[in-house]
């Protein structure tokens, strides 16, 4: 029995780690469905988010040094919020209009600049020390859950995984029923169908950053409450790219399932495969496992059906 | 060679002129002229290349988006200088275009394409979904498929979504190019009757770009004939379809008999060295 109870509570905290990977992939799969590029700078705007949030909340950062006060966390998460939809916009302004007719290639080229410049930005303004964010998510295990049924489940991962269902449900009825929703992903098929309907690319782009601007914001939060707020945060990046060939780079559901199933595959080869072969099997898991879906399902899971007519 | 179109009080659309440049050096029209009258319906003839296309895109300026540039002339709408402006201010105003090759959303369901070329709109639910029906009528076969992924339906009813979602944005006058690409001749006559239906029904303007000379001249009030980016003869559809030069080298007919096509590059030369 009590070998169950720990099989479980991998596998939970698994699904757990799993939310936080899909968060940062969702972000990944908003840009690349509506622009189809792939944001290399996506965990770096994760980053710059949650030390933008952490200066509005804490004494030793800029805002305090200017007005002399910080703001309440319900008002600090909002403000970091308008800063990335600024972001969004300076963004769009300064490398995407000019960036619109060239190849995908150097789209993405250009987000890794992107991503350096962030980076550097952030560095400058906010320093580079890890900086641990309270915005009053309780800490540590669940007692109700490990009252009731002895399982040891962090309170913080309970919250990530409500959090993102939320966001999950909104964004899709956002793509699905909204007017702006529909657009973005007619973008998404067909750019220029959609400029000679009237859809203005300029102002999508702008909108769509500013989404996944918001999700960078809501991963940059789980994240920095996890384990601090510091600079290698930006390499989750890398653990969303698994994520995303898993579940199909267009796909809400399937960054979320794709998440779901790396963290939990991962901690559970950690338990049972690692001991075999020395451990540390965690960190190319995630790797492995996505090489065998593109051999075998290279548009992921949810991806959308390559469309051929013969 | 075509004189420069006068301007009429009831012209609605007015190219004059204009040349335009791809990549800042690539010549592709050299001084294009043509005129749209209110609820008419033009026709730009010519083969491949000749440069009509291009001249819808720097109406629409979906030319923005190629690399190219109107560097010479003007385009008037309504009176009104458009040439400055982006797609999304000319679909606003009512000039839409029809890309050649439908370029319907293919992941979006065909009611949801529809309702894309909605997007410019402000006038509210009622008035969209009203048009919604509108464009059922005339296209039933989009009622029955409209639940359908857009990429799965046949390049006949890909063209009637194309046409439809066009209509969804209310326009004044409609680009059409290439609307005959790939299709069945029964399915060609099919989207030209529904051309000519919402010509006269709806009161739409076409101004339509084809390489089927037959068709679009039966269809059409008016005609341009375009040859490596120059307007070489415009006139009266009728008188078109009647123009011996016309005949010969893009229906396919001549009044003098069977010719020899050993020798038809030469001829057509000195022949459009003539007009």
């Amino acid at each position: 029995m009590a070998f169950d109870i720990f099989l479980l509570e991998v596998i939970i905290s698994g699904l757990m780690t799993g939310v936080m990977y899909a968060l940062v992939a969702l972000g990944f799969v908003l840009i690349f469905k509506a622009s189809g590029i792939f944001n290399f700078a996506q965990g770096v705007m994760a980053l710059f988010a949650a030390l933008a949030l952490y200066d509005f909340l804490a004494e030793d950062g800029w805002f305090f040094a200017v007005f002399g006060f910080t703001l309440p966390v319900w008002l600090a998460i909002p403000a970091t919020g308008l800063i990335m939809v600024v972001l969004a916009w300076v963004i769009e302004r300064t490398v995407l209009r000019f960036m619109v007719k060239q190849n995908e290639i150097i789209l993405f080229m250009a987000t890794i600049g992107l991503a350096f410049v962030l980076e550097g930005l952030g560095d400058i303004l906010f320093g580079s020390d890890v900086k641990p964010l309270d915005i009053g998510i309780p800490q540590g295990a669940s007692d109700w859950l490990l009252d009731n049924f002895n399982l040891y489940i962090e309170q913080l991962e309970i919250f990530a995984a409500g959090t993102a269902a939320v966001l999950v449900v909104v964004l899709a009825i956002f793509f699905q029923r909204t007017r702006i929703g529909r657009a973005l992903r007619a973008v998404a098929d067909d750019h220029q169908a959609a400029l000679s309907v009237g859809v203005s690319l300029d102002k999508i782009w702008v909108i769509v950053w500013s989404v996944s601007g918001i999700v960078a914001l809501v991963a940059g939060i789980m994240w920095g409450s996890k384990s601090g707020v510091q600079f290698s945060l930006s390499l989750i990046a890398l653990k969303a790219l698994p994520v995303l060939i898993l579940g199909g780079f267009t796909s809400v559901p399937g960054a979320i399932v794709g998440g779901l199933i790396i963290g939990v595959g991962e901690k559970l080869a950690e338990v049972y495969i690692g001991p075999m072969v020395g451990g540390a099997i965690e960190n190319w898991f995630a790797y492995m496992l996505a090489l065998a879906f593109l051999l075998f399902r290279p548009q992921g899971l949810f991806g959308e059906r390559i469309i051929e007519r013969v | 060679m075509s004189a420069v179109a006068e301007t009429n009080s009831e012209s609605l659309l007015v190219v004059n002129n204009i040349e335009v440049i791809y990549d800042h050096v690539i010549l592709v029209l050299k001084g294009v002229s043509l005129e749209v009258m209110e609820g008419g319906v033009v026709a730009l003839l010519g083969a491949n290349g000749a440069g009509k296309s291009t001249t819808l895109k720097a109406i629409s300026n979906l030319l923005g988006a190629e690399r190219g540039d109107v560097t010479k002339g003007t385009i008037t709408f309504k009176g009104e200088d458009v040439h400055s402006l982006t797609p999304n201010e000319l679909v606003r105003r009512g000039v839409i275009q029809v890309m050649e090759g439908r370029h319907c959303f293919e992941h979006l369901t065909v009611e949801e394409n529809l309702l894309t070329g909605a997007y410019t709109r402000k006038d509210g639910r009622k008035g969209i979904s009203d048009d919604l029906e509108l464009v059922y009528q005339y296209f039933p076969r989009l009622k029955e498929r409209r639940t359908s992924q857009a990429g799965y339906t046949s390049g006949g009813e890909q063209q009637m979504l194309a046409v439809g979602r066009a209509l969804m944005a209310r326009p004044t006058v409609i680009l059409l190019d290439e609307p005959s690409m790939g299709l069945a001749p029964q399915l060609v006559e099919e989207i030209f009757e529904i051309v000519k239906r919402l010509n006269e029904a709806e009161g739409v303007t076409f101004l339509l770009a084809e390489q089927n000379t037959t068709m679009a001249l039966r269809y059409a009030n008016y005609g341009y004939i375009l040859e490596n980016g120059r307007v070489v003869m415009d006139g009266e559809a009728s008188a078109l379809a009647e123009n011996e030069d016309v005949k010969e080298f893009y229906l396919g007919v001549s009044g003098e008999g069977r010719r020899s096509f050993r020798n038809v590059k030469a001829y057509r030369r000195r022949k459009r060295w003539l007009s």
